[in-house]
């Protein structure tokens, strides 16, 4: 007997439903259901999912329709297209279009899909502001034309492939998301970086960690994205893609169960007997989707079932790819770190190439994969059927064809540097030049230096040079072994430093891949040492990771062995006032400091201060004009100074002016080791400025500059770097040996080990007789002081205060 | 287990750690991954430094007084040093941290 079966709907769902039941008709099978099939979108079901390649121009729309006209005349489904359904009598059993027409049922189907969500953020209601859901959306973003700007909010899938989809039409597209890194649910951290590099390259501008705050619009039309840092970024379109949500308003008008969408059993069956529902709009075993895959899956247990056989839907691990051209990605099942989970971590950065499995119990349970993706669908296999890799875990990374294979190299990431790279800084050599020397016979360090220069002055670049010498020779080549910066790398100090300037490094992501870290976000040792260096190359770029510094730095105040905290605030040049040691003495009584100390820096240590106590007692240091004195950082610590002319017979010049002057421009800085100075007014040297990372010795015809003392666990006397006749020649001079230091040395070497690495007459050369670029130095240091010579004391006191007290105290709530 | 609710996950900051006063001591949470949580007591076995303020890398964190490394999935010191610290159950659900208030003594939730 034939019965009535009524879809609402016409996606991807409903098309494959038919597909299944019209097949099984054909093969003359059990029942015969007599179809009709409402649709608001005006046409049939298309693969929505290949609008990706339709908007960047490489399928057109009717490549990728599956179901036009002549198909549902020939299956003889009933086709109401651009009909809306209004109204669903249960008891009755009879569907109402808005066109006023009426349809009995036997068997009903929601297939309504999902409406993209449209955040409610002022403006989203004007002209151009759409979501990426259908054909018209596509159109729309279609009409964008050369040179015109469009925003999309939203780095997810579908977000991406809009912004590639119009970029690739000459589209100037910026993507806002919300999250650190692209594909947060599909993609970890690495693989976020190489992604975004990769759209970064199509001309996309991508801003991570970047809040909406409002669409601003001029007569009713799109104008730009207000972000709530205030950026605002112009745009002639604004795509949302943030999201969808199970489109479920008839459903719940009509009664049906619903939760986040429309509740249906193993069966695809709803609260009413009669009606069933599938795809995007329905929620099963609190699961929703958004890929087609299970969706599929549930088509087939749906014709099925309305066939009379049996058979039950169940939720299967899906795996993602991404549908831009030229970014392989891969992602599947479950990569969050988790307990008894191992990662295998493999990068390759002469291919831009990332791979993460995620191991519990021997078995793979995620996999995130980008550049190389060719073995996804076997490590899927392997995910989904749960196989035991314990017998190849060693080579599992390596994929089908290469069980057994070699492991990674690890001088691919030299290999893969272009022959433009500047290998050696000093001299201006590329490793272009020394690859030339090597094959016109140098073939060892010594022969290179003599032929081209590179590593012939500071040095630092010797570690590259052999690598470069290593991987063109080859086995003709022995390594000299380096002092690397931890087990995380092969590389030393050196070579990171000179590959975060010659690659343009700039964010620690970038130098894990590129760089082939063998962990994921390093370690204790290496995480704080390329904080540094991002953050002295690239200030502006750059943000400081609190979490990659030691605790004394990201706590700004010196941690003690019971876990208490040591407070020094700056006494600029060692001159205070009575308001301020009022202030200091207040403030010890008031937080219950036990021990006040003067300190070799010409300040006042206050010791023993409670972690919880810190906002608190910089906040009134902070009212009395006193800032952090920083005598915890690897940074400027003090400038020590004698009285000078002020009040000495023998002053010759303003040593406390000078010092003063010296700390207020240098404090904030960052810097490899920490860095004390000191001024002294006469070579009597009563601030003992002969024995400091830099001092100054006044004498009547100027300035002294030393530098590279040491007083600590070695002793070193400075060194005269010059001496020059104006205060205004010493700070440009110390500005620029600060930043020079800034800019080369190891993390953790004191200027005088650093200089004994590279040579005082390097420096000299550099800093004394380069005027030009002691100027530029000195410029570049004023650079990176516009970000960091701030008071980081009134920055916690005022917007981290509530971190430093516990997160929740549960001891209160166990005693009431 | 009875799972009391600590915070919004945002309250700790990415590869970070906060600390929660419990009747069984301190105890660190660890912000390992966007939502992922790890919880063991905030006492290094060493010196009792403040294993909370320490470098946290993969799922490890570094103690900030010795640099001892500790694996916050099992509690264990990690290479050479010897010793232990507790964990405690706890997981990120719709974005609030949640910790088992029956593993940290908590009476009022048991």
């Amino acid at each position: 007997m034939t019965q009535r079966l009524v879809i609402i709907g016409a996606g991807m769902a409903a098309g494959r439903v038919l597909d299944h039941l019209t097949d099984a008709q054909k093969d003359g099978e059990s029942a015969d259901w007599d179809v009709t099939l409402f649709n608001a979108e005006p046409r049939g079901t298309y693969n929505r999912i290949m609008l990706s390649p339709v908007l960047s121009g490489e399928k057109t729309y009717d490549d990728i329709v599956t179901h036009d006209a002549d198909w549902y005349e020939e299956k003889g489904v009933d086709t109401k297209f651009g009909v809306k359904v209004t109204e669903v009598d249960r008891a009755a059993k009879i569907v109402r279009g808005d066109d006023g027409s009426e349809v009995a049922y036997d068997k009903l189907v929601f297939a309504t899909g999902s409406n993209p969500f449209i955040i409610p953020m002022p403006g989203h209601d004007l002209d151009g502001v759409i979501a990426y859901r259908d054909l018209e959306d596509t159109h729309d973003m279609m009409s964008l034309t050369l040179g015109q700007k469009a925003v999309v909010i939203g780095g997810g899938l579908l977000g991406l492939e809009a912004a590639a989809g119009m970029a690739a039409r000459g589209v100037d597209v910026t993507v806002v998301h919300l999250m650190g890194h692209l594909m947060e649910r599909q993609l970890d951290e690495p693989a976020g970086y190489l992604l975004r590099k990769a759209l970064v390259d199509k001309g996309i501008t991508v801003k991570c960690s970047a809040n909406s705050k409002e669409i601003i619009g001029e007569n009713g039309k799109v104008k730009a994205l207000m972000l709530d840092d205030g950026t605002e970024l112009p745009c002639d379109k604004l795509v949302m893609a943030v999201g969808i949500r199970p489109n479920i308003g008839l459903a719940q008008e009509v009664g049906l169960a619903c939760g986040r969408g429309i509740h249906v059993d193993d069966q695809l069956l709803t609260s009413d007997e009669n009606i069933f529902a599938i795809g995007e709009c329905v929620e099963h075993n609190g699961d929703i989707f958004g890929l087609v895959a299970p969706i599929f899956d549930q088509a087939k247990v749906l014709a099925k079932v309305l066939l009379g056989d049996e058979a039950a839907f169940v939720n299967r691990e899906v795996s993602t790819k991404l549908k831009v051209t030229g970014c392989d990605l891969f992602s599947a099942g479950d990569f969050a770190e988790g307990d008894d989970r191992e990662d295998i971590v493999f990068r390759d950065p002469a291919r831009g190439v990332y791979k993460r499995l995620v191991l519990q119990d021997n078995k793979i349970i995620g996999a995130v994969m980008y550049g190389d993706t060719a073995d996804g669908s076997w490590f899927y296999g392997l995910l989904k059927d749960g196989t035991d890799v314990s017998d190849m875990r060693d080579t599992l990374i390596f994929g089908p064809a290469y069980q057994g294979g070699a492991p990674s190299d690890p001088l691919s990431a030299v290999a893969a540097l272009p022959d433009d790279a500047e290998i050696c800084g000093c001299n201006g050599v590329c490793k272009g030049d020394i690859v030339a020397a090597i094959n016109d016979g140098a073939t060892d360090l010594g022969a290179i230096k003599a032929t081209t220069k590179a590593s012939a002055s500071c040095g630092t670049c010797t570690g590259l040079v052999e690598q470069v010498l290593a991987v063109t020779l080859g086995d003709d080549f022995v390594m000299p072994a380096a002092q690397t910066v931890c087990g995380c790398t092969d590389f030393s100090h050196e070579d990171v430093r000179r590959l975060i300037k010659v690659q343009e490094l700039k964010s620690q992501d970038a130098v894990w891949q590129e760089l082939g870290w063998k962990t994921r976000n390093g370690c204790h040792v290496c995480r704080p040492a390329i904080n540094y260096y991002l953050l002295a190359d690239w200030p502006l770029e750059y943000a400081d990771d609190p979490q990659s510094r030691f605790v004394n730095e990201r706590k700004h105040a010196n941690i003690q062995k019971d876990g208490t905290y040591s407070v020094v605030p700056r006494m600029w040049g060692g001159i205070t006032t009575p308001d301020e040691l009022r202030a200091i003495a207040d403030a010890a009584d008031k937080y219950d400091v036990p021990t006040v100390k003067v300190t070799g820096g010409q300040r006042i240590d206050l010791l023993g201060v409670k972690g919880s106590d810190l906002p608190a007692i910089w906040y009134d240091l902070n009212q009395a004009g006193m800032v952090s004195g920083h005598a915890y950082s690897k940074g400027l610590r003090t400038v020590k100074t004698c009285v000078g002319t002020d009040h000495c017979r023998f002053g010759t010049q303003d040593s406390t002016g000078l010092g003063i002057k010296l700390e207020k421009h240098l404090w904030g800085s960052w810097t490899p080791h920490k860095l004390k100075l000191a001024v002294s007014g006469c070579p009597r040297n009563c601030a003992e400025a002969t024995c400091k990372d830099i001092g100054v010795i006044c004498v009547d015809s100027g300035y002294e500059i030393h530098v590279a003392g040491a007083a600590g666990m070695e002793i070193k006397g400075t060194e005269v770097l010059c001496k020059v006749a104006t205060e205004d020649e010493a700070m440009e001079v110390i500005s620029a040996m600060t930043q020079i230091y800034r800019e080369n040395a190891k993390y953790l070497d004191r200027i005088f080990k650093w200089v004994d690495k590279v040579g005082l007459d390097w420096v000299k050369e550099q800093i004394v007789d380069d005027l030009d670029n002691r100027k530029a130095l000195a410029e570049r240091f004023e650079i990176s002081q516009s970000v960091y010579r701030a008071d980081p004391w009134a920055e916690h006191a005022k917007d981290k205060a509530e971190t430093y007290q516990p997160l929740a105290d549960l001891t209160l709530e166990a005693a009431e | 287990m009875s799972w009391i609710d600590i915070g919004d996950i945002n309250d700790i900051p990415l590869r970070g750690a906060r600390v929660v006063k419990t009747p069984v001591g301190c105890v660190a949470l660890f912000r390992t991954d966007d939502t992922e949580v790890r919880a063991i007591s905030d006492r290094c076995p060493h010196k009792g430094g403040p294993l909370s303020e320490g470098i946290v890398h993969d799922n490890k964190v570094t103690c900030p007084l010795h640099n001892w490394v500790f694996d916050l999935n099992t509690g264990e010191a990690q290479g050479a040093d010897e010793g232990r610290v507790d964990t405690f159950p706890v997981k990120v659900d719709a974005g609030r941290i949640l910790l088992d208030g029956s593993a940290v003594g908590n009476r009022s939730a048991a």
